[in-house]
């Protein structure tokens, strides 16, 4: 009701609210929703009114009522959540059709692939639209937590294990029955990215065993960390390149990697390939023959399908079977997996919106150079490709290990040999020149700082506040120089010795008392 | 009784306080220290009573008796919050007392009928009583007000300080050369400027020094109310003084030593210089590269719920907002769900060494679920979720893996190695140390601000 009253002020509009909307997704087998109901705070504190088109998050699990409870307005009509809308978040690129909806001059944030979708830009731009491209962020640190192509490649590799042991006829874990002894299933994971990992540590968890492979040697240690085995090749080629991919590989490095998938296709259950060059053909990693060598009921997950696939016999989007073994060639493993990857992808969205500033502020301020990436159409013109940034390697370098420098040895004037031999030196004239009375005392003094100082190494640093506060009252020692005193002429002066330091020997001792019983053993 | 039997009295009750700080070193045998301390104590009291040489009762039995209470009622009300004021105060009096016993042993008429070298030692007794007395209690009086935070943190650097220092030794001595020098009246009043003179030097020495310097700082203090004692021992030729004193000044050494390791600085370091001020150089970390991440209590009551290894890294922050109790009852919920959580403490957390394993047994938390730095730094990696209550230099990777840092090569907290961290703090400042804390850049730390007893409040009750 507030809403509708407030929009009666639309010239307001731009200045006070701004409207982002979140239209329902109607790609086919798509099941995801760019915002989840969490989000929705977080944009009403950022000064945007929300609408969410009717049943936009129903297949991610998200019911209308939910995104209602959080704030948000539904609205029925496709078209008019996009014609009413100042910013629109979104997965998919829109068609054609929601393209000639939006309104003029707005803000669009989705996947965007622009190099296959010449002919939206073109329409999209005679609307002077800006179009932030969610798969044009570019892999910088900064960055990392708007990174939806990991987000969903994390997803697709978590998923795929799970389409695996779905279309795999046997467990993944070995056991050991009354009915016998069940040996683990072997998986194979090519390509140590983002997906790879996550597929690896899945089908760790199941139990299976996980052997990887990556020409990057760099992610070896995060292969180890999950709990698979890097298969090396003994070949010294670094395949590191830009933007977290790997590079194109010498021809002999491809000869070697190949004769080992051969090997291992004829060993493994599982094999799920994510190689990928972007704006390419994926590479073919596994033949026909190695398909064929491959023991029946085996299973190759190909994650790579989109741009050809990684295994010859891949067909994109379909699931196949070829000389008994299952090849599936799913695109849409994140939407498999629709409440996971909308909150993750809803996540990533919510920090790129954040970055534009509160409504008050709203700009697109292309000086920050993941804005800048991102944008692919600026108020209508074409700003794709972005000019060349230079882009951290991902996954980032394990940390090198500390080293912990004690920062340069400072030379202490007191080492122990001078303070020793000083000391010695010290006693020595005491004795040339002191009378014995004095002499036994600095003798009883000396050894007693050798006790204190034995004895106090002891103790352990839980007890160091008592150890203080019992030196606290022992030190009120003192109170015996006030009595000696305390008869002679000046009572007073050693009157007030004696009471401050009968404070301290009450009061040190009976703290360390209070304090010493809360110390309890389980 | 018999003067001998005095002297063995005294250093039967010697003894005992040597058991009593030998007690101290484990946790099963420390209650049986303080009994020791207690025993001694009073076998040191009633031998002086009965020696003869005490009349004045009068005057003394009320005293004792009003400083007892008094001392009682302290021990019974302060808040183990405020165990570093507690402390510091009465080493104040300490002080205090070493300054008053020095003047009383100067104004006694016994005084004067010494002769020659037996005269100039006496002579140089009282004024090193006095004026190690002097700095202690001044001194004290100034942490226990930076303590309090009744006086700023900050350290107050005046112009010129090592030289107004300088100055201030060479009148001391120079005065206590007139000192032993002059007749009896004029003594007096160079025995009373040097009393001043110290009094102004504790105040001088301890206001250069900031907040998160405290550990050190009481540590020491403990160490110089030890030495007069002894100084004052050795003027009234008492060896209970003189190994009392011994004890307490080389116990207060050690952990100033400790507390500086803990640091990676040197003592010297931490008493005349400032942070950046001697250095000099540019000591404040780039602007950090990167972004934090926000997390709710309700988040961290799940990740704790579904946690199997916590480690709990408490700071100076739990102290100040006495999040103690609650920081216990998350840990008894998540023990009851067979979460293993245990503590880790640094050296130098909070402001007084071994103040945060007190605020732990205040709570209730059983001290085997404690550990300190070096025992559990390894281990880390298999902790799933790692919350640091009010910490910030005692985690700070740069100590390690920054050479530039101002605080590099200092021992800390490896935090970051933990699966998850979750940094409780009010706000994005940096600690005491003006460094920035590249742990909160990290990918797996999380930030929870607010007061740290309000949010952990909250992370409770979603995790009851």
């Amino acid at each position: 009701m507030v809403y509708r009253w407030v929009r009666m002020f639309h010239f307001l509009k731009g200045y006070l609210f701004m409207i982002l909307a979140v239209p329902k997704e109607i790609l086919d087998r798509e099941h995801r929703v760019a915002i989840t109901p969490g989000n929705i705070s977080t944009l009403q504190k950022l000064g945007y009114e929300v609408q969410i088109e009717a049943k936009a998050g129903e297949s991610a699990a998200m019911p209308d009522q939910a995104y209602v409870d959080q704030g948000a307005v539904i609205v029925n009509e496709a078209e008019k959540i996009w014609t009413q809308a100042d910013v629109i978040l979104k997965v998919n690129p829109p068609t054609m059709q929601e393209a000639g909806w939006i309104r003029e001059g707005a803000t669009l944030i989705s996947f965007a692939y622009p190099a296959r979708n010449e002919d939206l830009l073109k329409s999209l731009g005679q609307r002077k639209i800006n179009w932030l491209a969610m798969d044009c962020v570019p892999r910088i640190s900064r960055a990392q937590s708007m990174d939806a192509l990991s987000s969903m490649a994390n997803v697709a590799g978590y998923r795929a294990v799970v389409e695996a042991s779905h279309a795999f006829g046997r467990f993944f874990t070995g056991q050991i029955t009354a009915a016998g002894k069940v040996p683990p299933a072997k998986v194979l994971v090519i390509g140590a990215g983002v997906a790879g990992l996550a597929a690896i540590g899945a089908a760790r968890n199941m139990g299976a065993i996980v052997r990887a492979f990556d020409t990057r040697p760099a992610v070896k240690e995060e292969v180890k960390s999950l709990g698979g085995e890097f298969l090396m090749l003994g070949f010294d080629e670094d395949g590191a390149g830009s933007g977290g991919y790997a590079k194109v590989m010498s021809k002999e490095f491809i000869e070697a990697e190949m004769k080992l998938f051969a090997e291992q296709a004829e060993e493994v259950d599982i094999i799920i390939t994510t190689a990928m060059i972007p704006g390419k053909k994926s590479p073919v990693l596994l033949t026909k023959e190695m398909v064929r060598s491959m023991k029946p009921g085996s299973v190759i997950v190909d994650l790579a399908s989109e741009g050809g696939g990684n295994c010859e016999l891949t067909e994109a989007g379909q699931k196949k079977i070829e000389h008994g073994v299952t090849i599936l060639g799913y695109t849409d493993l994140p939407s498999r997996l629709p409440a996971q990857s909308s909150r993750l992808y809803g996540n990533n969205l919510l920090k790129l919106v954040q970055l534009l500033g509160e409504v008050k502020e709203f700009s697109i301020n292309q000086e920050d150079e993941v804005i800048r990436g991102a944008l692919v159409l600026d108020k209508g013109k074409v700003s794709w490709p972005p000019p060349k940034v230079e882009v951290s390697v991902q996954p980032t370098k394990p940390m090198e290990k500390p080293i912990h420098k004690p920062v340069e040895e400072k030379k202490s004037v007191f080492s122990p040999g001078l303070m020793l031999g000083g000391l010695c030196i010290l006693l020595l004239a005491l004795g040339w020149k002191g009378e014995n009375e004095f002499l036994d005392q600095v003798t009883v003094f000396v050894l007693s700082c050798f006790v204190g100082y034995m004895v106090v190494w002891n103790v352990t640093p839980s007890l160091h506040t008592p150890l203080m506060s019992v030196t606290n009252a022992i030190s009120g020692i003192i109170v015996i120089g006030g009595m000696l005193f305390v008869s002679g002429s000046n009572p007073w002066i050693a009157g007030v010795a004696i009471f401050l330091a009968t404070i301290n020997v009450a009061g040190g001792f009976l703290v360390t008392h209070r304090m010493l019983k809360m110390f309890r053993k389980e | 009784m018999t003067e001998g039997l005095i002297t063995m009295a005294y250093l039967v009750s010697g003894l005992l306080f040597i058991l009593s700080l030998g007690g101290l070193s484990k946790q099963e045998t420390a209650r049986k220290g303080n009994i020791y301390g207690i025993l001694g104590m009073t076998l040191a009291i009633v031998a002086t009573f009965a020696s003869g040489e005490v009349e004045n009762f009068k005057l003394l039995i009320p005293l004792m008796l009003a400083g007892a209470v008094i001392g009682a009622l302290l021990a019974k009300r302060v808040e183990m919050t405020s165990m570093p004021e507690l402390v510091a105060i009465l080493h104040s009096f300490v002080g205090l007392a070493a300054v008053l016993v020095g003047l009383a042993s100067f104004l006694d008429p016994c005084h004067g009928e010494l002769s020659g070298t037996d005269q100039l030692i006496h002579d140089v007794e009282i004024l090193l009583g006095v004026f190690i007395g002097g700095v202690t209690f001044t001194g004290s009086v100034i942490a226990f007000g930076k303590l309090r935070g009744s006086l700023s943190g900050k350290p107050l650097l005046l112009p010129g300080r090592h030289m107004i220092n300088l100055v201030m030794l060479g009148a001391s001595i120079w005065l206590g050369a007139q000192f032993v020098e002059q007749g009896h009246d004029q003594a007096l009043i160079s025995l009373l400027m040097v009393m001043g003179i110290s009094f102004f030097l504790g105040v001088h020495l301890i206001v250069a020094i900031g907040g998160a310097d405290m550990p050190v700082v009481v540590s020491m203090l403990n160490s110089y109310s030890g030495w007069a004692a002894a100084a004052a021992g050795f003027m009234l030729k008492n060896d209970l003084l003189i190994i009392t004193g011994a004890l307490v000044g080389s116990s207060g050494a050690i952990l100033s030593y400790i507390m500086c390791k803990a640091m990676n600085r040197r003592l010297t370091n931490v008493i005349f210089g400032g942070f950046g001020t001697s250095g000099g150089s540019a000591a404040i970390a780039s602007e950090m590269e990167g972004t934090i991440t926000e997390i709710s209590a309700d988040e961290v009551a799940e990740e704790l719920r579904n946690a199997k290894e916590v480690m709990i890294v408490p700071g100076y922050g739990m102290a100040v907002a006495q999040a103690q109790h609650v920081v216990k009852d998350i840990t008894e919920t998540l023990r009851g769900k067979d979460v293993n959580v245990r503590f880790a403490i640094h050296p130098v957390a909070g402001r007084l060494p071994g103040h945060m394993n007190v605020l732990l047994a205040e709570a209730n938390v059983p001290y085997d679920i404690v550990f300190e730095m070096d025992e559990i730094n390894d281990g880390l990696p298999k902790v799933d979720v790692l919350l640091v209550v009010g910490a910030n230099d005692i985690v700070n990777p740069s100590a390690l893996e920054d050479s530039s840092s101002p605080i590099a090569g200092m021992p800390v907290i490896e935090a970051w190695n933990a699966k998850s961290v979750v940094a409780l703090k009010r706000s994005m400042a940096a600690g005491y140390s003006g460094v920035e804390n590249p742990l909160y850049f990290k990918d797996n730390t999380h930030m929870l601000f607010g007061d740290a007893k309000d949010t952990l409040s909250a992370v409770f009750s979603k995790l009851a």
